[in-house]
């Protein structure tokens, strides 16, 4: 990319300084670089409005999804759940809360029960104890695996959970591949609901157990979710695949013997976390689905594909996928929707086989679903504890089951209980007829609904379309820049082949090191002894990074964006240089998360393009030039971090002000980066260099 | 007749008095097992010998030995040879894990194969080779796979046989069917058309969970000068079954017969045999009863008694330490009378099998496509026989394991990261570790093995050894159909040299080939599971994206090297230089020419560039031509879209 602009700039050159003698005529490629370059403030208006009507466009683009492997065949095989199956399942539950009802606060107890359950059925169980602590910042194992040995330090007995599992080996199978269901179950605070979906797992284990078309292992979890859902989950699968040898203080904890017993089921090839919460608002039975895992990262959308079938066409539940519902009440999206379907029907009048036109309604609930998904990849924090097999390229999804009836009903439960295990048992058994692991279908998507997604060659066309202005802009800044020095130097003769991008490049280095050292910063202060509140910690290092900045400013001259005078380079040059900055960073993040690139350009792309020194635009005194710096100054305040947080706070109803903003903002990082991320290091080394060099050049002297 | 009988009578006196292995005539033998598992299921052991003495003849002329076996023995000298067919796992904790039934017949999922060749070393290898090709079409197997190097290896102590002409090789992913079972059962005189092989009924064969077909050859030696050697061919095969069960009491063990396991009945012997006889082996039952004087009463209680019931008298019953053993003889059965043992159990029962000191487990560690680790956990069993085989060296009380592992070559095995861990405390080498043999893979060429000797102290609870390895890429053709799948590594195996399974029923019933097999001690053996590493796969449609690539850029690269080479910048210049004499503005020229288009008048150009006069009245003919053409086309792709959406 760079090289071609660096010859298009040199035939611009040329064209420019034969003025005399007659113009050569260069290649189309050439001449339509430089129609685009010249022309590049028309273009990137277009370009950029382009991305946005076509990130809008995307519910409407939405594909109807499909099995793409053939193996699974969901729902070819007649279930096989019988009644006493079921009537085993509802005993597990009220013997649980018979139990619970007598026993206080014996949390080991009712695992063991649910351990006796299962070696009944004919099961191999254990216990695993863990330890409820998540995991800590550090910046160098930031993208590196699971570690288990960070956990062995001090361990104490005073908290630890206890997970069940049981283990159906597969008659004739070879014991390489297993499938794995979990059910977190908090055994102290639980609900009558979380218990029915121990009721679904031990209808359908009870069945797994006499089976004889099973050809992969089954692996029933139940997590003690006591400390979340997650915690638990991620650390049995931790203990599954790094074990440490060493020992642990945890073993030696009374309660149940956990010493020796773990078993392995081979490569994982699936995995389903079942979840009973609340009763559904529907007439239906709802089934919510969550696929979101760390860093934007999907299931294969075949897994999806399945349950959404399954569910859909055999068990008559009502699928939804998370949506943001503050956007299905906004009336300009509901405006977009009309347009658009009325746009489709002229459309369709002209020519019927063109049949995009989707309903208004169905636009607004694609686009809301769409919205979720864009920010829970986005925000790369899993949806649920689905999350941790994905670490282990598990592909995995949460399923989340709303009954319509209330806790207590038994006549309905006997129902429930055979149709979420029927569920149940025809995704295994689809996952079971794969013999290999899930390659076919998509991985990179977005969901717009349980059964319409967007593939990843459509919805990178509005993110294309978005960055598609920073490198025609930065070129034709970097000329105009050029030719304002050639005008004051008067020395045509080195009017390119000079380095004055240097300078301009010294100062973007040096605030992209900047904006590195600051997303450190969190790791040192939380090493600082004492207990602090997310404010003060937030306060620390603002004030640690503002010292940073100072220190910066007052050491590279030229850097500072109050300074009088800048050492031979212009804002024009800069912001070549910045937008060029920004374009590779936002390049890179879109490959490895494309949901924060998309939003982070939406944000970045306009600011960078339209900032320029307010001095010029103030002294100008048009309404244009005015109008200009009123709209950079919005952009620019917008784009820095914390105030885009807090207006997004504010959007969603939990308006925060002041100090407690700060504290709000750093615990939104810290779980950032307990969870690994990426997002949290585009905002510290892209974001926020760029964002200063906005800064910069919004207040420069020129 | 009378020469076979008096040849009977040599081989008895031979015996009797030489005790040689020697015997003169071919021998055939069919024998079944069956025993009651802890796990409510019952296990079934066909053992059929067949015994070739040495002749001088070279075997060409057999009468019960299966020729195509005897030539297979000639032709590569195979020594001693064992394949195996397996599908399912031996479940160690519940089916035993400590007797000679286990040792022997508990086998790795998929085919196993190994021998040991009678032929100088350098040929061993080819001998394999063709050994593979061999057994491939006789048992309709991929064996053959097992020809190239990289799946093969050659143990040299840690397999248990030890000899420098062995080699060994496994497939974990071969699917094991009838069709390997046909050929196996043509080796038998009856097929399975009479005797015991008749309960071979195929959809209850392979409906167990557990299914080994195992073929056993060994020559022995004649000792005599001229005479060859003699050949021993065993064939067994385990299942275990599961029995239907009219849901009794809960905890109790099902009652099964012969015909509602297998679904047949035998209905006579097969007259080929010298001896056919049906075997129950109970375990764990109590011992206190043969304190008893009477001993009349005393058989009759043990096959009928409070607890269980056998539906036929046993012909003998044998005592061992902890289980009994009754022998029938089917020769009384016909077909109005079909021999059906059945087994009805009366009272709940429980007991457990005999484990190996150590359980082991294999898995692999960490996670991406990167790298990864392979563990070997051995864990303490609540085995009372471990004392029988500890080695008080030194005096202190050891348990020697041997584990013997092959790693593909894909799977690049650092040994140097081998760690042991003995009780959760990492232990170095020289602590526990008393021999080790590794022979490193090379890529695509051979795969890695190892073979160890841990020597751990007896109160032992559990052990690990931990080895890292690095996921290699393979050549895209490498990749096998279904490549997705991950590659297996096959099974470890692990053995205690110090420790020897052999069930003595203290009987001389060298007769029995089934129980002078359990009375040899075997060495205590298990395999471990069959590991799935997941390496990356590229994406199948690679090589087109990559052709694509290619072509794009030799096309440009072609396109633009022609163009430098016939291109004349310096006449383009000249020519160009006469142009900007006209000093007319494009626009100006534009609309001159379109003038010209519509009046049909040549374009007037200025005297001054006189002589490109003609050229350009011949372009602008042609343009006009030309745009003819072009709504000429569109005109037709306009009328195609018209009539194309009307359908």
């Amino acid at each position: 990319m760079a090289t071609t602009e660096q010859r298009d700039k040199e035939e611009q050159v040329d064209v420019k300084t034969d003025d005399g003698s007659p113009k050569i005529k260069s290649r189309p490629i050439v001449q339509l670089g430089i129609f685009l370059i010249s022309h590049s403030p028309v273009f990137s208006v277009v370009f950029s409005a382009a991305g946005v009507l076509a990130l809008l466009l995307l519910p409407l683009l939405a594909k109807n999804t499909y099995i793409s492997e053939n193996a699974l065949m969901p729902g070819s095989a007649r279930s096989m759940l019988s009644n006493r199956d079921v009537s085993d399942g509802s005993k597990l539950v009220n013997n649980i809360k018979n139990f619970r009802l007598n026993h206080e606060g014996q949390g080991v107890e009712v695992q063991r029960l649910i351990g006796k359950y299962m070696s009944e059925m004919g099961a191999e169980v254990y216990y695993q104890k863990f330890h409820p602590e998540g995991n800590q910042f550090h910046p160098l194992h930031f993208f590196s695996g699971p570690d288990s040995d960070t956990l062995l330090g001090n361990v104490s007995c005073a908290s630890y959970g206890v997970n069940v599992a049981g283990i159906i080996r597969a008659p004739r199978g070879d014991g390489k591949e297993s499938i794995v269901l979990v059910t977190p179950y908090d055994s102290i605070n639980g609900g009558n609901y979380e218990a029915l979906s121990l009721g679904i797992a031990s209808s359908l284990f009870s069945l797994l157990a006499r089976v004889t078309w099973l050809s992969k292992d089954i692996i029933w979890l139940v997590a003690d979710s006591r400390y979340g859902d997650y915690r638990p989950v991620a650390a049995w699968l931790s203990e599954y695949h790094t074990p440490s040898f060493k020992a642990s203080n945890l073993v030696k904890c009374d309660g149940v013997n956990t010493s020796d017993s773990f078993r392995r089921a081979g490569t994982m090839a699936a995995a389903l976390v079942l979840k009973v919460d609340g009763r559904s608002e529907r007439f239906e039975d709802t089934l919510s689905i969550y696929a979101e895992a760390s860093n934007g990262q999907m299931p294969n959308l075949d897994l999806i594909n399945v349950v959404n079938y399954l569910a859909v066409h055999r068990e008559g539940f009502y699928v939804k996928v998370e949506k943001v519902v503050s956007l299905l009440s906004s009336s300009w999206l509901k405006i977009v929707g009309e347009i658009f379907e009325a746009v489709g029907k002229v459309a369709h009048k002209l020519n019927p086989d063109w049949n995009f036109s989707i309903p208004a309604a169905d636009y607004l609930e694609g686009s809301a679903t769409l919205a979720s998904s864009l920010y829970s990849q986005a925000l790369g924090i899993p949806t649920g504890p689905h999350g941790a097999f994905r670490d282990y390229q598990v592909d995995a999804i949460t399923l989340k089951v709303s009954p319509r009836f209330p806790p207590d009903s038994k006549a309905r439960q006997h129902d429930f209980f055979l149709r979420g295990a029927q569920l149940l048992e025809g995704t295994i058994r689809s996952v079971n007829n794969l013999l290999e692991k899930f390659h076919q279908s998509f991985f990179l998507y977005l969901l717009t609904s349980s059964s319409k997604f967007i593939s990843v060659g459509v919805y990178m066309i509005a993110f294309a379309l978005l960055v598609a202005p920073l490198p025609m802009v930065a070129a034709s800044l970097y000329i105009d820049g050029c030719n304002a020095h050639t005008k004051s130097t008067h020395n045509p003769a080195e009017n390119l082949k000079s380095w004055k991008w240097l300078g301009a490049a010294k100062q973007v280095f040096a605030l992209h090191l900047l904006g590195f050292i600051v997303t450190l910063l969190p790791y040192i202060i939380c090493q600082v002894p004492g207990q602090h509140s997310p404010t003060n910690r937030s306060i620390m290092w603002a004030t640690t990074s503002s010292s940073l900045l100072l220190i910066t400013s007052v050491t590279i001259p030229g850097c500072s964006p109050f300074s009088s005078r800048l050492h031979g380079t212009n804002w024009a040059v800069l912001k070549s240089v910045t937008i060029s900055a920004a374009f590779i960073g936002l390049c890179l993040m879109s490959i490895i998360n494309f949901a924060t690139a998309e939003i982070g350009a939406l944000l970045l792309v306009p600011m960078c393009l339209i900032v320029r020194p307010l001095r010029t635009d103030l002294r100008s005194g048009r309404v244009k030039s005015l109008l200009r710096a009123l709209c950079s100054m919005v952009l620019v305040t917008i784009g820095f971090p914390v105030m885009f947080f807090a207006i997004s706070r504010g959007l969603t109803g939990k308006g925060l002000v002041g100090l407690s903003l700060g504290g709000e903002f750093w615990t939104w990082l810290e779980s950032l980066w307990a969870w690994k991320s990426a997002t949290y290091l585009y905002i510290g080394m892209v974001h926020l260099p760029c964002w200063l060099l906005c800064l910069c050049i919004l207040f420069s002297p020129s | 007749m009378a020469r076979l009988v008096l040849s009977l009578i040599t081989v008895l006196i031979l015996q009797s008095l030489l005790v040689t292995i020697a015997f003169e005539v071919e021998e055939f033998s069919e024998e079944l097992l069956l025993k009651p598992l802890p796990d409510r299921k019952v296990l079934a052991h066909f053992h059929f010998e067949n015994r070739a003495p040495p002749s001088n003849s070279h075997g060409l002329h057999h009468h019960l030995f299966p020729k195509a076996i005897s030539q297979l023995v000639q032709k590569f000298r195979v020594k001693e040879m064992e394949l195996s067919f397996t599908q399912g796992r031996w479940n160690h904790e519940h089916w035993g894990g400590f007797d000679p039934l286990s040792s022997m017949n508990a086998k790795p999922v998929g085919v196993e194969l190994w021998a040991v060749f009678d032929v100088p070393q350098s040929e061993v290898d080819t001998s394999w080779k063709n050994l593979t090709h061999a057994l491939s079409g006789l048992f309709c197997a991929s064996i053959n796979f097992l020809e190239s190097s990289a799946s093969y290896a050659a143990p040299t102590w840690g397999f248990g046989v030890n000899s420098d002409k062995l080699r060994y090789g496994s497939l974990p992913r071969e699917a094991v069917c009838t069709e390997n079972l046909t050929p196996w059962l043509k080796l038998l005189p009856c097929r399975d058309k009479d005797g015991i092989s008749a309960l071979m009924n195929r959809p209850s064969v392979y409906r167990g969970f557990y299914h080994s077909q195992r073929l056993h050859l060994s020559t022995v030696e004649s000792g005599e000068e001229g005479l060859g050697s003699g050949i021993k061919l065993e064939q067994t095969l385990t299942v275990v079954l599961k029995p239907d069960t009219i849901s009794g009491a809960e905890n109790m063990q099902p009652s099964w017969s012969l015909s509602t396991l297998f679904g047949r009945n035998v209905v006579g012997r097969c007259v080929l045999a010298k001896s056919s006889n049906v075997y129950l082996q109970l375990e764990g039952l109590p011992s206190d009863e043969r304190k008893n004087l009477d001993p009349e009463m005393e058989a009759e209680k043990l096959w009928k008694n409070a607890e269980f019931e056998l539906s036929l008298k046993p012909d003998r019953i044998l005592q061992e330490i902890n289980s009994f053993l009754y022998m029938f003889d089917i020769d009384k059965s016909s077909d109005r009378e079909p021999f059906d043992l059945g087994l009805t159990w009366k009272l709940p029962s429980k007991w457990s099998c005999q484990q190996a000191p150590l359980h082991s487990s294999r898995f692999l560690m960490g996670s991406g496509n990167e790298r990864g680790a392979i563990a070997i956990l051995l864990k303490a069993t609540e085995s009372q026989e471990k004392v029988s085989g500890e080695d008080l060296t030194n005096g202190r009380c050891t348990i020697k394991a041997n584990i013997f592992q092959i790693f593909p070559w894909y799977v690049k095995v650092y040994y140097h990261t081998l760690q042991i861990f003995v009780d959760q405390q990492e232990k170095t080498g020289s602590e526990v570790l008393k021999k080790i043999n590794v022979s490193p893979s090379t890529d695509k060429v051979s795969s890695g093995m190892m073979e160890m000797m841990l020597e751990l102290p007896c109160e032992v609870k559990s052990a690990a050894i931990y080895i890292e390895y690095d996921k290699g890429f393979l050549h895209i053709d490498e990749y096998p159909p279904d490549a997705n799948q991950g590659f297996d590594i096959p099974s470890a195996l692990i053995s205690f040299p110090n420790h020897h399974a052999s069930l003595d029923f203290n009987e001389e019933l060298s007769k029995s080939p089934i129980l002078s097999k359990f009375k040899e001690k075997s060495l205590v053996r298990s395999y471990t599971e069959v590991l799935l590493v997941p390496l990356t796969t590229p994406d199948f449609s690679m090589p087109y994206n990559v052709i694509t690539i290619t072509c794009t850029v030799f096309a440009l690269y072609f396109g633009s090297l022609l163009n430098v080479l016939r291109r004349r910048i310096g006449e383009e210049e000249r020519f160009l230089k006469s142009q900007a004499g006209k000093k007319t503005g494009k626009l100006k020229q534009l609309l001159l020419r379109l003038k010209a288009k519509i009046t049909g008048k040549p374009v007037e150009e200025a005297p001054s560039s006189s002589s490109t006069e003609p050229p350009e009245a011949r372009s602008s003919f042609l343009s006009s031509k030309l745009l003819f053409k072009i709504i000429l086309v569109a005109g037709a792709a306009a009328a195609w879209q018209y009539f194309s959406t009307d359908k």
